[in-house]
């Protein structure tokens, strides 16, 4: 980064000057994301709750997404299955793959390729969304109709993204079992039965309860930087694209943070 | 031009702003701007690009805080009103915006229900409807009542965003630029409308433009914002019978356009 001095002569900015600009922007953009979520809990409880504006947003988020979330978790599976089941054969331990399998969708593919999913569809178009509201002044004439636009549209997509993303995992974790199901059954020729009775019996309450409740977090994580992003976005048309590309980026980002967070405790817990 | 004589009560100020200053920044925009509306006035404030003139009916909506001054709206300290309080007076006070502000993920009877079944939870589908009908059928655009807000004109817009605000049955309207954008014969109708909404709904109304036509058309009194303050106040012909270059310039101007 450079300046002139009177001479006109280009003088480089001290190092420490430009990190201290820098960090100043981040601890003021945290301190902005903090208030967000702050008054994102002190809104959700209050009345009015917007019901039917969280329903239309689930099923926005929800089941708007089963078509690309069923094709992906079905090839998944199969593609996990395929690819297990070398090293597997070279032990002559095939017999393990719907147990080493549902280990791996239930424990860590399911909830991370649901929350990659709906951090690029569900957090682009809440981000996207939201600040072209935001440029075309419908969040103010929202708040000039008596009506609370952060009620009305965050707390709202936020609930739904964090009710939606969990389920969304637990069906992406199903068809991704029934690809591998599929694939194992052609192979090998194991029945439905004995491929889910393997599959239950690998897995605990823990696997079950864990993926549930990052899947929740991942799901408030989308819908609060979506919003966030959206909600303060600028600068016309090019601020809705910013805010779109880096509600994506900032909450895969996040994503990836919190699932190392969670194995760590997780596996302290197990 | 009015077709009929308004009727206003000049013992009724319904908006009362005294030394009011705002600034963004190192930039004074509004520097001790006091203003009466009389109950049945329309208003006029003009005043080139960037003057303020918008931010002054953000801070009348509440939209904005004020840093310094009073701002009195229905007897009530607008800058000093927070949450239920302010919704309560915002129920009374109309925005057209700019560019309409219409939902996009809306259809037009949505649009326009949206205010009234959020504010209004006692009225009955029907009443609804008819509602969204009377003040679809005021702006004269009841076949649009199923379509979008992107398969409209900017005029239509218009038309709806007002719409939108009168469904509440405000006491007082704000317009921002209604006429901004439009080809001359809409801005002749839109003109027409903003005097239709005076006299049948008996609102009081500031309108904000830089639109002399539209000025002359609907203001019963005109101020012009100039340097962040209120330098001429008037008839249309009284403000502009001046030696004042700055507003004989805009005149000139507008007119030359």
């Amino acid at each position: 980064m450079k300046f002139h001095n009177d001479d006109d002569k280009p003088v480089r900015r001290p190092r420490a000057q430009v990190l201290s600009k820098q960090l100043d922007r981040v601890f003021t953009e945290l301190n902005s994301i903090a208030s967000f979520i702050g008054r994102f809990f002190k809104e959700v409880f209050m009345p009015p709750y917007e019901f039917k504006e969280i329903i239309r947003q689930c099923f926005e988020i929800g089941v708007k997404s089963l078509p690309l979330i069923s094709l992906t978790g079905f090839i998944i599976g199969i593609v996990f299955m395929n690819q297990s089941r070398p090293s597997l054969a070279e032990f002559g331990a095939t017999s393990w793959l719907p147990s080493l399998v549902s280990l791996a969708i239930v424990r860590a593919l399911a909830p991370l390729v649901t929350a990659l999913i709906g951090a690029g569809r569900i957090g682009s178009m809440i981000g996207a969304e939201l600040g072209s509201m935001k440029v075309t002044e419908q969040i103010e004439a929202m708040e000039v109709s008596a009506t609370n636009p952060f009620k009305f549209l965050v707390v709202s997509r936020v609930l739904a993204t964090t009710f939606m993303i969990p389920a969304l995992m637990m069906y992406t974790m199903l068809v991704a079992l029934l690809g591998a199901f599929l694939n194992v059954n052609a192979n090998e020729g194991t029945s439905f039965v004995t491929f889910f009775s393997q599959v239950f019996d690998a897995i605990t309450f823990l696997d079950i309860f864990s993926s549930l409740f990052k899947s929740a977090l991942f799901g408030f994580t989308i819908g609060v930087v979506g919003c966030y992003k959206g909600y303060n976005s600028s600068k016309g048309t090019e601020g809705v694209g910013k805010a779109a590309n880096s509600s994506v980026v900032t909450a895969m980002f996040l994503v990836f943070i919190e699932e190392l967070l969670s194995l760590q405790i997780i596996t302290a817990l197990r | 031009m009015k077709q009929t004589q308004p009727v206003i009560d000049r013992s009724n100020c319904v908006i009362n702003i005294r030394g009011l200053e705002k600034s963004f920044g190192d930039l004074d925009v509004l520097r001790g701007v006091d203003l009466d509306l009389y109950k049945g006035e329309n208003l006029v404030v003009l005043g080139k690009s960037g003057t303020g003139k918008s931010v002054l009916i953000k801070i009348i909506s509440g939209l904005l805080k004020p840093d310094t001054g009073e701002v009195n709206v229905l007897g009530k300290r607008v800058d000093k009103l927070k949450g239920r309080a302010l919704d309560q007076l915002r129920l009374k006070i109309g925005f057209s915006f700019q560019n309409s502000a219409l939902y996009d993920s809306m259809t037009i009877r949505k649009n326009l229900e949206f205010p009234l079944v959020r504010n209004r939870r006692d009225l009955t589908r029907g009443e609804v409807d008819k509602m969204v009908e009377v003040v679809l059928d005021a702006v004269g655009l009841s076949q649009t009542i199923n379509q979008m807000p992107s398969e409209l004109s900017g005029g239509q817009r218009k038309r709806i965003g007002i719409a939108r605000t009168l469904i509440l049955r405000p006491e007082i309207m704000l317009y921002d630029e209604p006429t901004a954008g439009l080809d001359p014969i809409t801005c002749i109708d839109i003109n027409n409308l903003i005097n239709e909404v005076q006299s049948r709904f008996h609102t009081s109304s500031i309108i904000i433009t830089h639109d002399l036509t539209c000025a002359k058309d609907v203001g019963d009194r005109v101020v012009m914002l100039l340097d962040g303050q209120f330098q001429r106040q008037g008839t249309f012909e009284e403000v502009f019978d001046t030696q004042d270059e700055r507003v004989k310039l805009f005149h000139d101007y507008n007119f030359i356009d």
